[in-house]
């Protein structure tokens, strides 16, 4: 099994990502910069970390939408390679159109940084199947524009497809009906708020997060 | 030539700077201020005279990267 992680200047969670994916499921991870226009061959999983990438200039991942291995990754996603957008790799996959919507500041005006309970919505993806029966998650976040938005026709569409597969039991920041995190209509791009890299091992004060590294490398 | 382009959030998205910009001002004392809203201004050179042209390339670049058209409407002004 092999997974990439993609390096933007400002990512700040990259090797949390690597050492989470190489404990939770053995996967080899390469790290992949942001100005290569080529990934490894083979990949199983590319995942977009948390962060700040480019400083968050002009917005949250608008920058990092157009670095060149954008290209690359918006190609391996549409032949179904699996893609997860972490934090600030869900507002990357928004700018970058591979998911609808967008992430605003946080009503409160906060940057919200604590653990969160999640309800896994959707059990059937290739990212929570390893969650089985279990409908709730515990997994930190850590974000100040973390309030997802979308128009009601595009929430009512996500919500109708099975498209949103994580919400916050108490939301922390004003997102839309609570959504913490969905997917693409062919179910192979995930975004997130919540860290599931920092959520691996007991000692993390949660593992919750390794199953979703479990459930997509299982779908491989 | 000069463009300026402001970019702000769509009404009907909350605008949370706005509200806690304008609380602030009501708690200085002018307390008849509503509806702030905070946007972005950008400012550019472009190469050329024609100003029609101008305002259309500038508007595609609003498209494509200064603005996000889920959230964010945007102005386009060339001052002569």
């Amino acid at each position: 099994m092999k997974a990439a992680v993609i390096v933007f200047p400002g990512s700040n969670c990259d090797r949390d990502c690597k050492v989470a994916l190489e404990r939770a499921t053995g996967a080899r991870v390469s790290m992949v910069w942001h100005q290569d226009a080529a990934l490894p061959p083979g990949l199983d999983l590319i995942v977009l970390p948390g962060g700040f990438s480019y400083g968050d200039y002009l917005r949250c991942g608008a920058m990092a939408a157009l670095s060149p291995v954008m290209g690359a990754v918006r190609a391996a996603a549409d032949r179904g390679v699996a893609v997860a957008g972490i934090c600030n790799g869900f507002q990357i996959l928004c700018e970058a159109g591979l998911l609808p919507g967008a992430l605003l500041r946080n009503a409160a005006l906060k940057y919200v940084c604590k653990f969160v309970a999640l309800e896994i919505v959707n059990s059937q993806t290739r990212f929570t199947a390893a969650y089985g029966s279990s409908r709730e998650a515990r997994m930190p976040v850590g974000n100040g524009e973390g309030n997802y938005f979308a128009d009601g026709e595009t929430l009512d569409r996500l919500e109708g497809e099975g498209q949103v597969v994580f919400r916050y039991r108490e939301n922390p920041n004003g997102s839309s009906r609570d959504i913490a995190g969905i997917v693409n209509a062919a179910g192979n791009v995930l975004g997130l708020m919540p860290h599931p890299d920092r959520a691996f091992e007991p000692a993390l004060g949660s593992a919750d997060g390794a199953r979703l590294f479990q459930s997509v490398m299982a779908s491989a | 030539m000069r463009a300026v382009v402001q970019v702000f959030l769509k009404p009907g998205v909350l605008d949370v700077q706005g509200k806690a910009v304008e609380a602030a001002l009501h708690g200085l004392g002018w307390s008849d201020v509503s509806r702030v809203r905070v946007g972005r201004v950008i400012e550019l050179d472009l190469a050329g005279d024609d100003t029609s042209q101008a305002k259309a390339r500038v508007e595609a670049m609003c498209e494509k990267l200064l603005a996000n058209p889920v959230i964010e409407g945007f102005l386009v002004d060339i001052p002569t």
